[in-house]
């Protein structure tokens, strides 16, 4: 114990694995605080589609050579977004094949594109990287971490200036619509923001588990909790607690950052289900 | 100047014409009950009178100063409503969203107008109650007092005592008519032709050629169109 403590203490000397720590819990609290609208929206994968199209435009951005490859996978990712956030009313194709459709040509793409331009020695490497997330999050530089910080406080502002809107655009889009409120707008910054969340947590878990980010924290709580600002708020500290978890976890396991949050999370998901089915039995 | 008047509407969707030339009015303090078969149109007037669709022409005037998000509206539930982790209170203070405009959060007035419409409504014992756990009486009148919030001049009920038992419907239709006397304009998509004409002042009755019947509900019983839906649905209970 007092061994696992000492190479923690001893981990959290470097500056690098401060950053991480920051990075991953911001992460988390971001991509929990839609995961909730997401679920209820019947949106769930949209996570997944949209982090593989992440997936593609990062195999471009390394094949054209980009010092930041964020300035090229933010745009892309945002304008599938609101395509497939759009299009989900009436549109010929409908969501779940829309988002299975871009979801793996983007793949497909991304691949293909860093198989035949990347020189890179490692290419499997790579393309593991991307999709499960780095080995360790400790390749951050501080332009990242401050990027993140920012966007992370993007996020956070726009869902708390919107609660109210998203609560009655996600419970009742034609009612809202019907009185007034510009539920098509609001629609649009949801996939902006859902899109911001994405491209922030890839780097975290990569983009094959980012729909556990969003997903897992949101179910948990929906378990115990009844209300919309309760399930929210829970959801938040769910997924907080769970990275933080995660990230130690790895560090004294050396386990990949990525699947150690969401096998924490599965568990978080497990322990909630029980606490929920106890609660109802008392209950009733 | 009617409340809400209807010229020479025609309604469809994909190009294809469900509703042709429909013509009607409302007047405040109207109890208008549209009835019709399935696939005749009702659910797309409706949605049309809601602006959530472009009539294919015609045209739709609001008068006596109202405007287009002044229409309370009780929907149909939804599958995303089923499961929804919302209690009654969130429910009921989502109707006032149209007064804040870009103001993130209600104030003390909005948030008493849903206590009152809660009061009035007799659910202010359920507002930390979970909405998806509610019997289904009890959630159309949390649907009807968010509706309320959102306005008390004119409100567009589409079936709402689907999936309600005999009990739980009577009680509706009491409650909106105690709704309607107190000054609020009441149009309802019904099945329930018996219930229409007992409590609606006006019927309109849409198919094929439109209007089959429009006018008030004390005529429809004698009008050949009325005549004839009133025996078929007789026959089908």
């Amino acid at each position: 114990m007092t061994e696992m403590l000492d190479k923690l203490a001893a981990s959290f000397q470097f500056p690098i694995v401060r950053y991480a720590m920051a990075v991953g819990v911001l992460t988390a609290l971001c991509s929990s605080l839609l995961g909730v609208t997401l679920v209820l929206k019947r949106f769930s994968f949209i996570g997944d589609g949209l982090a593989h199209v992440a997936f593609g435009a990062t195999a471009i951005a390394t094949a054209v050579k980009l010092s930041n490859n964020v300035f090229l996978v933010l745009p892309i990712t945002i304008l599938c977004a609101i395509l497939l956030l759009r299009t989900g009313q009436n549109a010929k194709i409908k969501g779940d094949a829309a988002i299975a459709m871009i979801s793996v040509g983007a793949l497909a793409i991304g691949y293909l594109v860093m198989n035949i331009f990347s020189k890179a020695s490692n290419l499997a490497g790579d393309v593991c990287a991307t999709l499960f997330g780095s080995v360790s999050i400790l390749t951050l530089s501080t332009t990242d971490v401050w990027l993140c910080i920012g966007l992370s406080v993007l996020v956070v502002a726009v869902f708390l200036l919107f609660y109210h809107k998203i609560f009655a655009v996600t419970f009742d889009e034609d009612f809202a619509t019907a009185t007034g409120t510009r539920a098509k707008l609001y629609n649009l910054i949801l996939a902006v923001v859902i899109a911001v969340i994405i491209v922030l947590a890839m780097n975290l878990v990569g983009s094959l588990l980012v729909s556990a980010l969003v997903v897992f924290p949101a179910l948990s709580a929906m378990r115990v909790f009844k209300n919309f600002k309760a399930v929210t708020i829970s959801s938040v500290i769910i997924s907080v607690v769970c990275a933080a978890f995660g990230i130690l976890i790895s560090i004294v396991a050396d386990t990949p950052v990525g699947a150690t949050i969401v096998a924490v999370d599965i568990a978080g998901f497990f322990l909630f289900s029980a606490a929920g089915l106890f609660t109802r039995r008392v209950a009733g | 100047m009617p409340l809400l008047s209807c010229q020479n509407l025609i309604l469809g969707y994909d190009g294809k014409t469900v509703v042709s030339n429909l013509s009607f009015t409302v007047n405040a303090g109207d109890y208008l009950c549209i009835v019709g078969d399935n696939g005749s149109g009702k659910s797309t007037l409706m949605k049309t009178l809601l602006h959530l669709k472009t009539p294919m022409s015609g045209e739709i005037q609001m008068g006596d100063g109202l405007l287009p998000e002044e229409i309370g509206y009780l929907p149909q539930q939804t599958v995303v409503q089923k499961d929804f982790p919302a209690s009654v209170r969130e429910v009921v203070r989502s109707g006032c969203l149209n007064r804040c405009g870009i103001r993130p959060y209600f104030n003390k007035a909005e948030k008493r107008a849903a206590d009152e419409n809660m009061e009035r409504l007799g659910i202010s014992n359920l507002a930390k109650r979970c909405y998806r756990e509610l019997s289904g009486g009890q959630q159309q009148r949390v649907l009807l007092a968010r509706a309320l919030c959102a306005t008390r001049k004119l409100l567009l009920l589409d079936e709402p005592v689907a999936g309600l038992d005999p009990n739980a419907s009577a009680d509706l239709y009491a409650l909106i008519k105690d709704l309607n006397d107190g000054g609020t304009t009441v149009i309802m998509i019904s099945h329930d032709i018996t219930a229409s004409m007992k409590h609606a002042s006006h019927i309109l009755h849409i198919g094929e050629q439109n209007p089959l019947y429009f006018g008030t509900a004390g005529g429809y019983t004698e009008s050949e169109a009325g005549r004839r839906y009133i025996r078929s649905e007789g026959e089908q209970t």
